[in-house]
């Protein structure tokens, strides 16, 4: 119940501020926001499976959106920014769908 | 990637708030409406402040996508290309801006160089009208009625007359208003009476309608023993009125020459 309102929370919170996203953090943000996709997915998937730990959750939500990030710096440096952002793109696409799945089968038995 | 279970079709699915049948409910399913009852424990605060992170992250990224254009995100390669690619372009459409003024500047010399020459031609063509006699004219210049009662008047007078308004600058002449006098022009006398001018009969009196400084040709048909003296001793009579504005409405048809030809350069 909270979790839905925190989240709903968020998403005035954004409507509502209209913040500008900082340059520095512009190549990071789309990259960071599918990976925190990603984590909460898994999350969702580990309630369903009554596994969730908070303290996981807060782990691997944060350590996702750091190494997306890092990969990203990374990949600027040595100059395959966006092969390497298509590549984790694609990689976490492919967990939030399994996760997806795996989440349906839980709720609709199908 | 997308897997094929998860097409639209079975998206919507039963709500599972308002699933009738419970007791088909799984551990997964019970424990995610408990939690949706529930207020909450430790672990579902964590989650909402990390889903409201992420919501305002989401929200705000996508904002920025829909507000930015594609270059805000771009690498540094991907731009220098892109500017690169412009100043290109900016270059090519001067180059071509560059060659349309000087195709715009080429067509308006010749436009005016073109209305120049025609102002020209069309000036020349009124001056040669006139002097050929393709024109009507009008102009300062005298009137002379030649009265000839005995017809002793013939071509001697008439071209003497001729002869001495062209000689005090006569610019175009006509006889009777139905003549035009010009290069071509020929004379010939009649039987009894009448002068038969390119191939007109005139009948006396005869009229000459000169154009020219009106004095100067008064003059010149006046002068002791000149053209009205001649007349006169034919037994005509000659009157000359100078006048301010004299008409000469008659014209001739241009013929091209048949045998001349320009020679050598035109």
């Amino acid at each position: 119940m909270i979790a839905a309102v925190g989240l709903l929370l968020g998403v005035l919170l954004g409507l509502l501020l209209q913040p500008t996203v900082p340059v520095w953090l512009d190549p990071y943000l789309p990259i960071a926001v599918v990976a925190a996709l990603d984590a909460v997915f898994g999350a969702l998937r580990a309630f369903l499976d009554g596994i969730f730990d908070d303290k996981v959750f807060v782990v691997s939500f944060v350590s996702n959106v750091l190494i997306a990030a890092v990969i990203v710096y990374l990949g600027d440096k040595l100059g395959v920014g966006g092969q390497l952002s298509t590549g984790v793109i694609v990689v976490l696409g492919i967990r939030i769908f399994s996760n997806v799945a795996a989440i349906r089968r839980h709720l609709f038995h199908a | 990637m997308p897997d094929p279970e998860t097409g639209p079709a079975r998206a919507p699915g039963p709500d599972p708030v308002s699933d009738p049948a419970p007791e088909r409910a799984t551990d997964g399913r019970a424990r995610l409406l408990g939690a949706l009852r529930r207020p909450g424990s430790r672990g579902q605060v964590v989650a909402a402040v990390l889903l409201a992170a992420l919501g305002f992250a989401a929200v705000t990224q996508v904002r920025a996508n829909g507000r930015d254009d594609n270059y805000v995100g771009a690498r540094q390669g991907d731009l220098v290309q892109l500017i690169n690619n412009l100043s290109l372009a900016s270059q090519r459409t001067e180059t071509e801006i560059a060659q349309l003024q000087s195709t715009r500047d080429a067509l308006g010399n010749d436009t005016e160089a073109r209305r120049t020459a025609i102002d020209r031609a069309q000036e020349q063509a009124a001056t040669l009208g006139i002097l050929a006699g393709t024109l009507p004219a009008v102009g300062p210049g005298v009137r002379v009625t030649i009265t000839d009662t005995r017809h002793g008047v013939g071509t001697n007078q008439l071209l003497d007359g001729l002869q001495e308004l062209r000689d005090a600058g006569a610019e175009a002449i006509e006889l009777n208003d139905q003549v035009r006098v010009v290069a071509q022009t020929f004379l010939q006398d009649r039987a009894g009476s009448g002068i038969l001018v390119d191939g007109t009969v005139l009948e006396p009196p005869y009229v000459i309608d000169a154009i020219g400084d009106p004095h100067t040709l008064a003059t010149g048909l006046q002068f002791a023993r000149g053209f009205a003296d001649e007349v006169e001793g034919v037994g005509g009579k000659v009157s000359v009125k100078e006048l301010g504005s004299v008409e000469v409405s008659s014209t001739i048809r241009p013929e091209p020459p048949k045998y001349a030809q320009p020679a050598g350069t035109r």
